[in-house]
């Protein structure tokens, strides 16, 4: 067995290895003698061999023979080999294992440890693997440390509270009155914590946030100090003081001031202040001036305000880095609901974005744009939409495609409708996801007379596509032959549909003939029954189908199949020639 | 809250993996594959962020990434987390580790894995930001580091049996 080597000099050797498989041998051979030293009852070298096998298990291997190793490490009296214990147990151990619990007591004793370290240790392991019962049986330790006089573990127990509020909401009354008093800190990184504990205190508990309501004032002044405070080179981020705790803060005034008047008018002043003096030309000044935006448009501010907000995401959407164009989307995506004409205002720069190279910006572009299509400008939208899914990238195209099958209303010109079915055809590896879409739409609307063509035709062509049952992209629903018919039938009956939709739908009855087995007769008397229709177009249709299917039915697979483009755009006198009259 | 925390070079291997989540061992390499793969893809002067994979849950989370060297730096976060500060954190993270390491290289991180962990445990804990001001936490790390350094010269070679 080889004797126990420290952990550098093992990465070495697995760094050292040519093959994936000598490094799986040189791995293995380490594994079996960390295996043999962890069996032995009391072996020097304890931390190494573990956080050799930390380094193995961040690779892939498995390590899960060491999670008892973990157990014994933490309960160790020496701090090296605690302090790889609870990183071990962090990485290996979960809720799901019963070694998890063992460590419980370690950590009960280790919070009330007399040296910090210790206690950090324990703290910083409870936050990251804590499970319900061990925060329930842990709480009233933590709540005690919060307390405590040292900033350090202040800080790292508000965090671990919050850990245990997101396990176990009730016990967040046990935090309230604790992080109240939190805010009167001078330390900022208990003041950070105290932030995003009582961000998530609110956010559990709506009678919380009447409690917190009153701590407005507090934390206005908080901001007010980082905001109006000198150069201090201890939080300084590129000339903006602490803009982490400037952004925590600004989040939790957004959740205060929502729907609230009082706490609105409360943080106007300073809302206005820091919108106007941030120097936004660093990433952390932007980062700021955001979350001011953001929460400018949440709460009930004035409407001075509110314009002075749309107008800063409206410069950062024409700035140069593309970081902040990104964000920029980001944000109006959250105020394009309730803000809407606002934000219709930047629509021309918005679907310029659309040809960025970036896929993300393009990403963020395509939703904004979804969302600005109304009727008024549904045309030149429609145009653009339609352009760019025939050049976006494979992973936009489906939400793309149904964005726009979504928006393509009763207002559309009907060229829109050739342009879509020539695009489907093209998006060959889309055709099982785009029946599945569009069966979905008619059968719950058949008001929109573009979408029902396009569904119409869409089904006629890929019916067997729809009839099997599988598809990549969304779940699929199983539909019967029946269903399909019933379907198509629907629109033919239908007062709402026009001339042209029916026409669609006779056809797209028509083509199913080649692609269904069961149900050929009822297609027949559907197709029969139309021949005496009142719409001389219709009947035209329905007495070529009905040759087709006495005459000529020999034919009819070839002129029904998947070449049937013709048929829908004025050829078919084609169809006339083809078969003889 | 941040949901996981990678680092990697630019052939994919990992040189950190914290996860804030629980996922199985495997799911945790796919994760790191999968992540690779997307960031990889990515020109230079692109923005900062992706839109994350199907791996990672779901349309609320976002990979915030900077590719220094050698290496990618990637945060996976949910929406609660400000991008822009995430940005700012890991520059706040590779100035510490420069500070920490002296010229930081993959190198070091490679050899010293368990320091790296050390260091992020000062500034994210339990998946939320802990503290961000560099001095802070170097103090720690370096007090942390003495207390580690006296118990192994009182109790001399650690391979020795007691």
């Amino acid at each position: 067995m080889s004797p126990s080597v420290c952990l550098q000099e093992m990465i070495r050797v697995i760094r050292g290895a040519r093959t994936q498989g000598e490094e799986r041998g040189v791995i293995q051979r380490e594994c079996a003698a960390i295996r043999a030293q962890f069996r032995q009852a009391d072996s020097g070298g304890r931390s190494h061999n573990l956080a050799k096998l930390l380094y193995v298990h961040m690779l892939g291997y498995p390590a899960h023979f060491g999670q008892m190793e973990c157990v014994r490490l933490i309960a160790s009296s020496k701090y090296s080999e605690k302090r790889i214990g609870y990183l071990g147990a962090m990485m290996l151990l979960d809720e799901k294992q019963d070694a998890s619990l063992l460590i419980t007591n370690s950590i009960k004793n280790d919070l009330s440890h007399s040296s910090q370290h210790v206690q950090s240790l324990a703290l910083c392991t409870l936050a990251c693997m804590g499970s319900a019962e061990m925060c329930r049986d842990l709480a009233p330790e933590i709540e005690r440390l919060l307390k405590a006089s040292n900033s350090y573990i202040k800080k790292k127990a508000a965090l671990c509270a919050v850990h245990i509020v997101r396990k176990i909401p009730e016990l967040g009354e046990m935090f309230t009155p604790s992080a109240h008093s939190l805010l009167s800190e001078k330390n900022h990184g208990v003041l950070h914590g105290a932030v995003i504990l009582i961000t998530e205190l609110c956010e559990r508990n709506p009678d919380n946030l009447k409690q917190f309501r009153k701590s407005v004032p507090e934390l206005v002044q908080i901001m007010k100090n980082l905001v109006t405070s000198g150069y201090s080179p201890e939080h300084n981020v590129a000339g903006i003081s602490d803009p982490f705790l400037q952004v925590r803060i600004l989040r939790l005034l957004r959740i205060l001031g929502r729907n609230n008047d009082a706490a609105s008018d409360a943080m106007n002043d300073l809302l206005a202040q820091v919108a106007t003096n941030t120097d936004s030309s660093k990433t952390a000044g932007s980062a700021v001036l955001y979350e001011t935006v953001l929460t400018i448009m949440d709460i009930r501010s004035e409407s001075g305000l509110r314009v002075l907000a749309v107008n800063i995401l409206g410069r950062f959407l024409l700035n140069n880095d593309r970081n902040i164009r990104y964000i920029s989307m980001t944000s109006l995506q959250k105020i394009v609901q309730t803000d809407h004409t606002a934000v219709q205002r930047h629509r021309g720069t918005i679907v310029d974005c659309l040809k960025d190279q970036d896929a993300s910006v393009k990403r963020r572009a395509l939703e904004l744009s979804l969302a600005l299509v109304s009727a008024a400008n549904i045309r030149s939208m429609m145009k653009e939409l339609l352009l760019f899914l025939s050049t976006c990238p494979p992973e936009l195209r489906s939400h793309a495609a149904s964005g726009i099958f979504n928006a393509a209303g009763g207002d559309v010109r009907d060229e829109t409708v050739p342009n879509l079915i020539q695009l489907i055809t093209a998006a060959s590896e889309l055709h099982c996801y785009t029946v599945h879409k569009l069966y979905r739409a008619l059968i719950s609307d058949i008001v929109q007379q573009s979408l029902v063509q396009v569904a119409c035709w869409c089904i006629g062509e890929y019916g067997d596509l729809l009839l099997k049952g599988e598809c990549e992209e969304i779940t699929p629903m199983q539909v019967t032959e029946d269903d399909v018919l019933d379907a198509l039938e629907t629109v033919l009956q239908s007062h709402m549909s026009t001339p042209t939709s029916r026409g669609f739908a006779l056809t797209a009855i028509m083509k199913l003939s080649t692609r269904i087995t069961n149900n050929v007769d009822r297609i027949r008397s559907v197709v029969s029954i139309y021949g005496s229709c009142i719409d001389v177009e219709l009947q035209q249709r329905a007495v070529e189908y009905n040759a087709l299917f006495k005459k000529y039915d020999h034919m009819r697979y070839f002129t029904m199949s998947y070449c049937t483009v013709i048929l829908e755009f004025g050829c078919r006198s084609r169809l006339s020639l083809v078969l003889g009259y | 809250m941040i949901k996981a925390i990678l680092i990697f070079n630019n052939h994919g291997k990992p040189r950190l993996s914290k996860f804030y989540e629980h996922y199985t061992e495997d799911t945790e390499q796919q994760i790191i594959r999968e992540t690779f793969h997307l960031v990889s893809k990515r020109d230079e002067n692109v923005c900062n962020f992706l839109e994350g994979g199907m791996l990672i849950g779901g349309s609320d989370n976002k990979l915030i990434y900077r590719h220094y060297a050698t290496l990618y730096f990637v945060f996976c976060v949910d929406s609660s987390e400000s991008e822009l500060g995430i940005l700012d954190l890991i520059q706040v993270f590779v100035e510490t580790l420069d500070k920490c390491f002296e010229n930081v290289c993959e190198l070091d991180l490679i050899f010293h894995v368990d320091k790296v962990h050390n260091i992020l445990a000062e500034m994210v804990m339990g998946g939320m930001v802990l503290e961000t001001n560099m001095n802070e936490i170097i103090t720690q790390v370096d007090a942390q580091n003495k207390m580690e350094k006296s118990e192994t010269f009182i109790f001399q070679s650690p391979r020795q049996d007691r």
